[in-house]
């Protein structure tokens, strides 16, 4: 009974090994050029960056480092976050390439974008 | 030097010398008298000591702005205890308010529990009334739906309304609401041809007071400070002899007088901000704990009937 549920143990390590390799190969050579989330720094009524390219399936995520709430809405409604109060953050993954102008819905005058490639 | 306007060369009531003495007044209260769309500008401790009985007239109002409650970061970590504060100077003013106008921001974050907080507060304020316009910070998430169902009653739209007191005609406008990216304070068409048809069958000697949270003039559009189309909304206007624009929103004292239209933004009750361009954002701005009560404030209005004057006092917390 011990012996079997080695033997039963080992083969589904070996199967869970091969597959994580078949599976995550693709992904391993782009992780190494880019992390694979980026960010986006809300500070002094402004985006920071304010022109952040990323690669396609990639998730952005914002952070709000000020003492007013601040919302991230692209400018054609594709995403669109919540009051972010200090400290919040919000996060979006971008499947399609292009070009997502956003701004911030409280401050207009705030606004940035992010090219999906 | 003097406190009033000597040098009216431009006719339109403030002098370079008074534009920079209004403007060192900033945070330590000022007077401000229109008479015949001339503004002469007093300091408020003269005003004080010598002149107080000049001012008082048929209607006095009082505006108060910028509560932020739920704020509790440096700038000010007790926003409920200022507001409290700035009742407490409306409630000792010689003259109660017939009513008080807030011209937004509310709340900090448009919560259910802070605008509980706020409306328990504002029941100690001695006036009949209160009316509301909303600020960005009250109609965050829910496009301003509880703001008009709490603070909003009978108004149209997003919460403009009007109504007259003492041939006065008030219009609370709303600005705050579908805010385009790159762009300023927003009244919208629908807003604007409401203001038209509201304002079309008023005698041109009717004294208008327009109160919206934003400023309807180009403060500092940099920091969008200012209204991208409240030059059609003062168009409608141009024909009355006396109008007051009353704003929010920038948490500090301006005025500025251009033609018939005098414009005139409140202390906020909660915390100050920087003057256009003193800094790298329009932030809460720190300022020494001892001197923050020097930057908040409230403002008073009295109208004089027969000269269609309206006087303006800001004074602060200290």
């Amino acid at each position: 009974m011990k012996k079997t549920r080695w033997i039963l143990g080992v083969v589904l390590t070996a199967l869970a090994a091969f597959t994580s390799i078949a599976v995550t190969r693709p992904g391993v050579a782009k992780a190494g050029d880019q992390p694979s989330s980026a960010e986006v720094k809300i500070d002094n009524f402004s985006f920071g960056p304010t022109t952040l390219t990323v690669a396609a399936g990639r998730t952005v995520t914002w952070k709000n480092n000020d003492d007013v709430p601040h919302t991230v809405v692209s400018d054609n409604k594709v995403f669109k976050s919540k009051a972010l109060d200090t400290d919040d953050k919000f996060s979006y993954t971008f499947t399609k390439p292009g070009t997502y102008n956003y701004f911030c819905s409280v401050h207009p005058k705030m606004v940035a974008k992010i090219v999906v490639q | 030097m003097s406190d009033y306007i000597k040098d009216n060369l431009n006719k339109d009531g403030i002098d370079r010398r008074g534009f920079l003495k209004c403007m060192a007044w900033v945070g330590t209260g000022t007077l401000c008298v229109l008479k015949g769309g001339v503004l002469k500008s007093y300091a408020l401790s003269d005003v004080m000591q010598h002149k107080v009985g000049d001012f008082k007239g048929d209607l006095s109002f009082v505006q108060i702005s910028d509560s932020h409650i739920g704020f509790n970061k440096a700038a000010n970590p007790d926003v409920t205890a200022t507001l409290r504060e700035a009742i407490a100077k409306v409630n000792a003013l010689p003259t109660p308010p017939s009513f008080v106008l807030h011209t937004g921001d509310l709340t900090h974050l448009s919560k259910p529990s802070e605008f509980d907080t706020l409306a328990e507060s504002l029941k100690s304020l001695k006036t009949e009334r209160i009316f509301y316009v909303p600020g960005e910070h009250d109609v965050l998430d829910d496009n301003g739906a509880m703001f008009r169902e709490r603070f909003g009653q009978g108004a149209m739209g997003d919460g403009w309304h009007s109504f007259d007191r003492n041939g006065i005609h008030f219009v609370g406008l709303v600005n705050v609401m579908n805010l385009k990216a790159g762009g300023l304070g927003s009244l919208g068409t629908e807003q604007l041809e409401w203001l038209q048809k509201d304002v079309s069958g008023l005698k041109s000697s009717t004294p208008i007071v327009l109160f919206a949270h934003i400023p309807l003039w180009a403060v500092y559009p940099q920091w969008g400070w200012g209204t991208d189309d409240s030059e059609q909304a003062l168009s409608y206007l141009k024909r009355f002899g006396s109008v007051t624009v009353l704003n929010g929103h920038i948490h500090q004292t301006m005025q500025k007088v251009e033609g018939n239209v005098t414009f005139h933004t409140a202390c906020s009750t909660a915390f100050p901000q920087p003057q256009p361009g003193q800094a790298d954002s329009p932030g809460p701005m720190k300022v020494p704990d001892d001197k923050l009560r020097q930057v908040l404030g409230i403002t008073d209005v009295n109208f004089v009937r027969g000269n269609h004057s309206l006087a303006i006092v800001d004074s602060t917390l200290a």
